[in-house]
């Protein structure tokens, strides 16, 4: 498994959106809820197209909700 | 657990059994007519051809249980879709299997040219797409359970 540098704030802004659910935001953006607690877990980076609906459905810009840790994905291309 | 590892579980137990059941059936329940033929290649197509269909078959049977019994035990709706993280753990998967299965086949040519007898080719190459499917399976359980 590729270590993942994608973080993201799903939870905090499920909770300030009225406490959506996993399985509400999963039917909202058209996937499993399976994949939504991957993405929130940091066990998956969602493709930019998924990225961008999940976005757009707390109304963010992309990089509110998404994070890329570049220091240690430069450390890992250096090992 | 999730659905899909608990899917993955069940397709590698129900590969085993039903590929395990039908060579008892072959080799045990007919063995001594079918030991006589073994030598045969007419007896290996029908034996391929025959266990296709009767996989494909079981593994329906096999998923519906799967599928009744998991939504009681578990009051968990079965996902309707395939979202593309499903779609790229498949993928993954496949090519697990693939290359396996592609090992396996040049073993069985590698077989043709040894001293051994010529239907082992056969039985390596049954044997190595039990192997690959089974490989691709924990393939995808891994995924689902590790992250992709």
């Amino acid at each position: 498994m590729s270590k993942n540098f994608i973080s993201n704030d799903i939870r905090k802004l499920r909770f300030f959106n009225d406490e959506m659910t996993q399985k509400e935001l999963a039917e909202k953006v058209g996937v499993t809820r399976q994949t939504i607690v991957a993405i929130e877990k940091g066990n998956y980076s969602p493709s930019l197209e998924l990225a961008f609906k999940i976005a757009e459905i707390f109304k963010q810009p992309i990089g509110e909700v998404f994070s890329y840790d570049s220091s240690a994905a430069t450390k890992k291309s250096n090992k | 657990m999730s659905y899909q590892e608990r899917r993955s579980i069940i397709n590698i137990l129900s590969s085993l059994l039903i590929f395990g059941g039908y060579a008892y059936y072959v080799f045990q329940i007919n063995g001594e007519e079918n030991m006589l033929l073994i030598k045969d290649f007419t007896f290996w197509a029908k034996y391929i051809l025959i266990l296709i269909p009767v996989s494909i078959v079981s593994k329906i049977i096999v998923y519906i249980i799967f599928a009744i019994v998991n939504a009681i035990a578990t009051r968990e709706e079965m996902p309707s879709i395939t979202d593309e993280r499903d779609k790229l753990i498949e993928l993954k998967s496949e090519r697990v299997t693939h290359y396996l299965f592609l090992f396996g086949f040049l073993m069985a040519m590698v077989v043709l040219l040894t001293d051994w007898p010529q239907y082992y080719m056969f039985i390596v190459l049954i044997g190595m797409g039990l192997v690959s499917e089974v490989i691709g399976e924990i393939t995808k359980f891994y995924y689902y359970r590790k992250g992709v």
